[in-house]
């Protein structure tokens, strides 16, 4: 067994209920119902748990967090465990008195999600009405309030020609950060290849604007950059390495290497319900899973990038090579990338395919007020 | 880096001891820094206040050190963390 070392970062999903409904969200099909989230004290407990494993970053995510009517509390609970707290949110719920709350519990910080950067693009992909509008508004709250922000877009095949528009966005909100992200497909996303699969000449853009707006902007807007996964020649480095930074407790209390890892059959996951974090993340089976490079096959085996990727992203192997061991088939030295290359491109030219939007956890409330 | 210049950690960013590591950290929005002795001596002279030369001048009597080299290696270190947005300048 590898010697593991403390985790940096902990996920947060404090619910998997939100207004809206985007089809590549990262939530697992099959989602935790509101009747078996973990409830505030629980959650407070395993922040301190957290704390004393060594994690610094909290992430506070869903779902839509703000869904939880707890969230104040929760940031406060976190920020005494000594955490330093983000919120990702979509904005929707978030009002003005509820920011002012976060503010006094001691929120470091708010990542805001862009869907589009028309009320058209954004509550399509969104599927929610009025959630733009919703949105700009509670980016003046947060601007006025002064939290740090980062504007997260969202970018796949329907809106990849925002992309300058978005990065002027963050400009003008005050952001100090845009996360480009192209969409990752995991989840909900692999439904939706054929609707949000940017083509190659896409993908190839969006590198060159990122590359152009990084260096105009240098000083005023870092860029973080989430390239298109199928049309690149090299896995990503999927959570920095499996079970080395991060690791990600659901609503209902199980606590995995990373969002995905539900997709993942013969893994089986503890929840904080019965053991201590600690324990969980050196001696559960999930993390030790793929944790290190001890547990690859060729080609991983003997690749001079084994530790600069770590073989890429299992939950992908799994889903498209039916191995979670397997290479990702990004990598050129996959058996599969030939064919997943053409597969990307049949995606990205399925012209007209419809969005398949994310199902709610059983009910689905309004947001609050 | 001029010498005039106040640097000034902004809205979060802050120094963390982290007490499971035993090493001073930079906590900045979704990233967390490892500091050196040195960079913790320096940012921890950052009080939003004192120009860079003062932060310099001080430096430099406390550790018994020119001035000069701890300007030259103060800058590099801050403007990297100014490139980032994690510190800024008035």
């Amino acid at each position: 067994m590898t010697t593991a070392r403390p985790p940096i970062a902990m996920l947060a999903e404090l619910t998997h209920r939100c207004p809206l409904s985007c089809p590549y969200c990262s939530n697992p099909i099959e989602m935790a119902r509101q009747e078996t989230e973990l409830a505030t004290q629980d959650w407070a407990r395993v922040f301190a748990e957290a704390a004393d494993l060594g994690v610094l970053q909290l992430h506070l995510s869903g779902g839509e967090p703000a869904t939880r009517r707890d969230l104040e509390t929760l940031v406060r609970a976190a920020r005494e465990a000594g955490l330093y707290t983000n919120l990702i949110t979509s904005g929707i719920g978030l009002t003005e008195r509820r920011l002012d709350a976060l503010d006094q519990a001691g929120l470091d910080h708010v990542q805001l999600s862009l869907q589009g950067t028309t009320p058209e693009m954004a509550d399509e992909i969104g599927g929610y009405r009025g959630g733009f509008k919703r949105k700009m508004q509670v980016a003046e709250w947060i601007g006025a309030i002064g939290f740090p922000l980062t504007l997260n877009a969202v970018l796949h095949r329907r809106n990849l020609h925002q992309l300058p528009r978005a990065i002027e966005m963050a400009v003008e909100m005050g952001a100090r950060r845009i996360e480009v992200a192209t969409v990752q497909f995991h989840g909900w996303a692999l439904k939706n290849r054929d609707a949000l699969m940017p083509t190659r000449e896409q993908a190839a853009e969006a590198t060159r604007i990122v590359q152009e707006a990084r260096l105009r902007l240098k000083g005023t807007l870092v860029i973080d950059y989430v390239p298109a996964d199928y049309h690149s020649d090299y896995p990503k480095r999927c959570m920095g390495g499996w079970g080395s930074t991060g690791l990600n407790v659901t609503p209902d209390g199980q606590v995995l290497p990373c969002h995905a890892a539900q997709t993942i059959p013969h893994l089986s996951f503890d929840n904080v319900r019965d053991k201590p974090l600690s324990e969980i993340w050196y001696e559960g089976a999930a993390f030790n899973a793929y944790r290190g490079t001890d547990w690859m096959p060729e080609p991983c085996a003997s690749c001079e990038r084994k530790t600069v990727d770590f073989g890429g992203c299992r939950c992908q192997a799994m889903a498209l090579a039916g191995d979670p061991a397997a290479t990702d088939p990004v990598c050129i030295k996959s058996p599969h990338h030939v064919d997943l290359q053409a597969r990307a491109e049949a995606h990205a030219a399925a012209d007209g395919a419809a969005l398949v939007y994310r199902a709610a956890p059983g009910k689905a409330p309004e947001p609050a007020e | 880096m001029q010498e005039g210049e106040i640097p000034t950690l902004p809205r979060g960013v802050r120094l963390h001891w982290d007490r499971v590591r035993e090493t001073w950290v930079l906590l900045a929005p979704e990233r967390a820094i490892t500091l050196d002795q040195v960079g913790h001596a320096i940012l921890s002279e950052v009080d939003g206040h004192r120009s860079f030369g003062e932060i310099t001048a001080g430096l430099a009597a406390k550790y018994n050190a020119p001035q000069e080299q701890i300007a030259k290696d103060s800058a590099g270190f801050l403007g990297a963390l100014r490139e980032r947005r994690f510190l800024e300048v008035s």
